[in-house]
């Protein structure tokens, strides 16, 4: 049995003891805390290896805090499954289980560590300059296999997620001293404020500050602070909530993890406010020196962050390296806990007085004038260092420890100010970029701002989320300013000191950990010429990793500054994007899921089809419409055969009520539709139809369809199913903005009316057995004749339009008969056999007449012509949409794909729809491709239709049709393969 | 994302509305132009950096059609109409 917590102190911290938690990691069981992280919990176990690092595979563990310690990477296992999670912002709860990722066998032992043997020879750019022959894509896979984050879930999560919107006038990002100060000042002015923090629990840097504030421990204060938010009614606290994107119109993105509703694992807000106060603190950077990455060496804020909030002593006999005061702070805390404390090595010459005391206090070394030149390796972490004097290089000093605490100044986190394109400049006195001039409503305040001491924070939270709320139209004033005993840390004192100089075959000095760039990999891109902070950040992926640079990007700045002997502010940074840290798909899509994205929509006669075991098929624009209705044991070819003989020979019903249908009014409806069809609609009667094409403005086929006249001034216009949505934009822009002197209305009725098309031989006498005051003759009931009535009482529009060749009657009715309508039809049909039909059927049946389908002929390349319609252009109307660029693009290409039909050699091949089509067998680029293909029952035979290149003139010639390698040879045909007259459809 | 005031339902999120573009004279306007200058309407747009007026419609929502005048740079927001 191991001993569980052995590096857990006996009391403090925010973790809950009273609530243990089992967790796995890499297949050993572990015991952690309510409240700890999955890193802090392992820690407390000793484990100091987590993860293996990404190029060079090298052994990694804790380094700094929450959102920036990438190198805390593991994979969450099991119904949660998740890759790239950092361990370090994970809660712990029961039964998690996570592994390391990187790494194979295991993390003690990876076998991609031998990378690290060659890695002289793999550089920067060394993969793009390396293995340009005889493709880069060639090693592509292998390459990016080896350098492989965690592996995506192979099924889906067994995770809900939620998506969420709120307005507010204040939205506070950050709970650390200036954040609460500044939601305080904003909730008791009545403003309504919302409170973001991406950390388990609230308190930013008060989490590790052993501070003193109007008497209460930081702890007690944080609390108290929170206790009195929650009371405001207009405020909401989102705690282990993450502020990821900052967008034009002062909206905030927020992913917040576990909220509440213990169903939802993450939610995605939005959040607009009217002024937005970041209070987002600042990342502390490690100093650069050889072999930094070695578990055991942390940035101090990690190491109090250990100690303080999850009661974990990291290591036995610190050592720490600084140029600032702030480290000092953590020199207490470890000798407060007893841990022994080898030296602290201190870039400058001159150490502060009170630091020198407080050392004396500690009975601790301070080495001013010193670096750490290299970590020295035990078994899995640090066990000691070399310290180098910078006046006198050549004194070197070994000193023992298992934990080196280094800080190297602290990056205000400017990521959310710069993705609201405020600009940034370069601050000397921290060493680091503040924000200069907003872009949006944006205040900033605390170490955000570069305020690095307690007092100033809680004084510029208290000022700035006032002058916050004041902006957003409240009457604010500044809160009292708590009084602070804080120690040492009235100022902060840095001295810039970005890497320590390393010889000439130094051990990795690493500079990002999640990219693993070393310095040599800095100098290398500045011998190249990349010095520029945009290409550099490329050539060298620096900033480029999970965490986008949190930690290194200044470093590397410096660095730079210091290799091209010029100022940090010369250098400048990348840009900062969106996320701030990565974000779930999950969490954005929310619950749309699955079917949820867009829900489907349906006929009133669904439920009929579904009964009579309907295959059901998405037909456009989201509606369901059967596919065919197959019988018991049959398939889909003998159902769709059955179906296509029954509208030939006898009668079959199928449900077009999804088709598009507009209502048209006014005195203009005509002019309208002289505009957006290249046919003439003058001269319609009432009553009756003509068939139409519209174009885009380039002169290509946009939609096709029926327009009825109805009455005087009232048009009744279809289009296609899947493109009703489209038109309706392109009309109703038509009338409001590109023709606004036109009088017409348009009202979309698609969904206003059920159709059921009766159609084949017999249709006409089902319909006369109808109980109806209509005449359905040939006489009073013509082809592209529409007449209104009733059937069975119900009042009905019935209109002669035919997509399948056969004798057709559409029958309309208002959508809530649709399903009595269609089962007293079917009902009716019964003694002529009639057969339900779906749209495979339907498919078959108008390639057999050649009827365009928009999205198989029309595939947005063509014209009407194209398509053998060159009669429905009335050439003589001086303007229609369209016709210009149709006319303008004939006369410069003459080569055009025309409609054809293909009857393959084989009759009993079918050839695949899109296959391409060639006249002979070489390499040529393809001359057309298949638009549709299908077996026809009446020619008893496969048959197709194509768009070939001039494809008019080559009527009789022999193209060959690639399919999977194999070629098929097919005759070119008129595109119609039944009843070319049009007799049946006009009987 | 921005927040868009429709003339009829107050302010509501970008996504419920649809951009028709700038503002130009109508489509009637170039009916009779030379080729030249058909091309270029059809084909060429300004691509506007600044203050830019624009007609937008509150597709997913009342379906209102108004010019709104904003700031390609800032995203202001600064007159709808």
């Amino acid at each position: 049995m191991t001993v569980s917590n052995i590096r857990r102190l006996p009391d403090g911290g925010w973790v809950d003891r009273s609530r243990p938690l089992k967790f796995r990691f890499n297949g050993k069981d572990y015991t952690g805390y309510s409240g700890d992280t999955l890193a802090s919990a392992l820690m407390a176990n000793g484990v100091d290896v987590l993860s293996r690092s990404f190029k060079y595979h090298r052994p990694r563990g804790v380094q700094s805090v929450g959102t920036s310690d990438v190198s805390s990477m593991v994979q969450i296992c099991g119904a949660e499954e998740s890759p790239n999670v950092l361990a370090s912002v994970q809660p712990l709860h029961g039964n998690l289980e996570a592994r390391s990722v990187n790494c194979w066998p295991s993390v003690e032992f990876d076998f991609g560590a031998v990378i690290s043997t060659i890695s002289p020879i793999i550089p920067s750019g060394f993969y793009y300059k390396t293995f340009m022959w005889p493709h880069w894509h060639v090693f592509e896979p292998i390459i990016r296999k080896a350098a492989g984050f965690g592996k995506a879930p192979g099924q889906v999560a067994d995770r809900s997620f939620q998506n969420r919107f709120d307005h507010c006038d204040v939205l506070v990002v950050g709970s650390g001293p200036s954040g609460l100060m500044a939601a305080l000042s904003a909730a008791r002015s009545d403003a309504r404020v919302v409170l973001v923090d991406e950390m388990i629990h609230p308190g930013g840097s008060l989490l590790y500050r052993n501070s003193s504030i109007d008497g209460y421990s930081a702890r007690q204060w944080v609390q108290n602070c929170v206790n009195e938010l929650l009371g405001f009614e207009k405020v909401t606290h989102l705690q282990n909530a993450t502020a990821w994107g900052y967008l034009e119109g002062n909206m905030v993105c927020v992913v917040e993890r576990k909220p509440c509703s213990s169903e939802i694992s993450e939610c995605n807000w939005k959040i607009w406010a009217n002024q937005v106060v970041l209070a987002t603190g600042a990342i502390e950077r490690p100093i650069v020196f050889a072999n930094n990455d070695v578990p055991g060496v942390m940035q101090c804020s990690a190491v109090r962050t250990a100690l303080q909030t999850y009661a974990v002593v990291p290591g036995k006999r610190a050592l720490l390296f600084t140029n600032n005061d702030s480290a000092y702070e953590t020199l207490e805390q470890l000798h407060s806990v007893g841990i022994e404390i080898a030296a602290v090595v201190d870039v400058r010459t001159t150490v502060r007085m009170e630091l020198k005391r407080l050392a004396e206090k500690t009975d601790t070394e301070i080495l001013e004038g010193y670096v750490v030149s290299k970590a020295l390796v035990g078994r899995k972490r640090v066990n000691g260092v070399l310290v180098t004097s910078l006046t006198n290089p050549q004194s070197v000093r070994q000193i023992e420890c298992d934990l080196v605490c280094v800080s190297g100044g602290w990056n205000p986190a400017v990521h959310l100010f710069s993705q609201s394109r405020g600009s940034l400049k370069y601050d000397d006195s921290i060493a680091g970029f503040v924000p200069k001039q907003a872009q949006l409503a944006t205040h900033v305040t605390g170490a955000a701002n570069g305020v690095f001491s307690l007092d100033n924070c809680l004084v510029s939270g208290s000022s700035v989320g006032a002058k916050a709320a004041t902006a957003a139209g409240f009457h604010a004033q500044s809160i009292r300013v708590p009084e602070v005993l804080d120690g040492i840390l009235s100022d902060y004192h840095i001295e810039p000191f970005w890497s320590v100089e390393t010889g000439e075959r130094p051990a990795k000095a690493f500079i990002d950990m999640a990219g693993d760039v070393t310095v040599f990999d800095l100098r290398l891109a500045a011998r190249e010429g990349y010095a520029q902070i945009e290409h550099l950040k490329r050539y060298t992926t620096t900033g480029m990793g999970l965490d986008q640079g949190k930690t290194a990007n200044v470093n590397a700045i410096g660095i730079m500054a210091n290799l091209t002997d010029s100022h940090p502010s010369e250098i400048g940074t990348t840009t900062f994007r969106p996320p701030y840290t990565p974000v779930e798909f999950g969490a954005i899509a929310g619950s749309r899921q699955g079917k949820e994205v867009l829900p489907y929509r349906h006929t009133p006669m669904t439920q009929w089809h579904r009964q009579q075991g309907a295959v059901m098929y998405e037909a456009g624009a989201r509606w369901r419409r059967p596919g065919y209705y197959p019988k018991s044991g049959e398939l889909m070819d003998e159902a769709v055969r059955r179906e296509c003989r029954a509208v030939r020979t006898q009668v079959g019903m199928y449900d077009g009520s999804p088709l598009g249908k507009f209502e048209l009014c006014g005195e203009d409806v005509v002019k309208m539709l002289n505009l957006v069809y290249t046919n003439n609609f003058e001269r319609l009667k009432i009553g009756q139809g003509r068939y139409g094409i519209m174009l885009t403005e380039d002169g290509l086929i946009f939609d096709d369809g029926v327009t009825f006249r109805l009455d005087e001034q009232r048009y009744l216009m279809s289009c296609s199913t899947g493109g009703a949505l489209h038109v309706e934009s392109k009309l109703d822009q038509l009338v409001h903005i590109d023709q606004p002197d036109l009088k017409c209305i348009v009202t979309p009725v698609t969904s206003q009316w059920a159709n059921a098309t009766v159609c084949g031989p017999m249709a006409r006498q089902l319909l006369e057995t109808a109980d109806t005051d209509m005449d359905f003759s040939r006489e009073s009931l013509p082809f592209m004749q529409m007449s209104e009535g009733h059937i069975k009482g119900m009042p009905v529009r019935v209109f002669r339009v035919s997509f399948t060749g056969e004798l057709s009657f559409e029958v309309n009715v208002p959508s809530r008969f649709g399903l009595q309508l269609w089962e007293y039809l079917m009902e009716l049909g019964a003694d002529w056999n009639i057969c339900p039909v779906g749209s495979e059927s339907s498919h078959v049946l108008r390639v057999e007449k050649g009827f365009l389908s928009l999205a198989h002929e029309a595939d947005s390349t063509v014209d009407p012509i194209d398509l053998g319609m060159k009669w429905l252009i009335d050439s003589r109307k001086p303007d229609f949409i369209g016709k210009r660029a149709m006319e303008i693009r004939r006369r410069h290409q003459q080569n055009r794909p025309e409609l054809v039909g293909l009857l393959p050699k084989n009759p009993n091949q079918l050839i695949a729809e899109g296959a391409p089509l060639k006249s002979d067998s070489t390499e040529d680029d393809s001359e057309g491709f298949v638009t549709a293909s299908v077996w026809s029952d009446v020619c008893n035979r496969t048959i197709a239709l194509a768009l070939l290149n001039e494809g008019r003139s080559r009527e009789g010639e022999t193209v060959n049709a690639w399919m999977e390698g194999k070629i098929l040879p097919a005759v070119v045909t008129q595109p119609i393969f039944y009843d070319p007259q049009g007799v049946k459809l006009r009987m | 994302m921005l927040l868009i005031s429709c003339p009829y339902c107050g302010t509501r999120a970008e996504t419920e509305f649809r951009c028709a573009g700038p503002i130009r004279p109508p489509r009637s306007h170039f009916v009779g132009a030379s080729e030249e200058e058909w091309i270029e309407y059809l084909c060429y747009a300004d691509n506007h950096r600044g203050e830019l007026e624009e007609n937008w419609c509150h597709e997913k929502g009342c379906g209102e059609w108004f010019r709104l005048r904003r700031n390609t740079v800032t995203h202001e927001i600064i007159e709808v109409d």
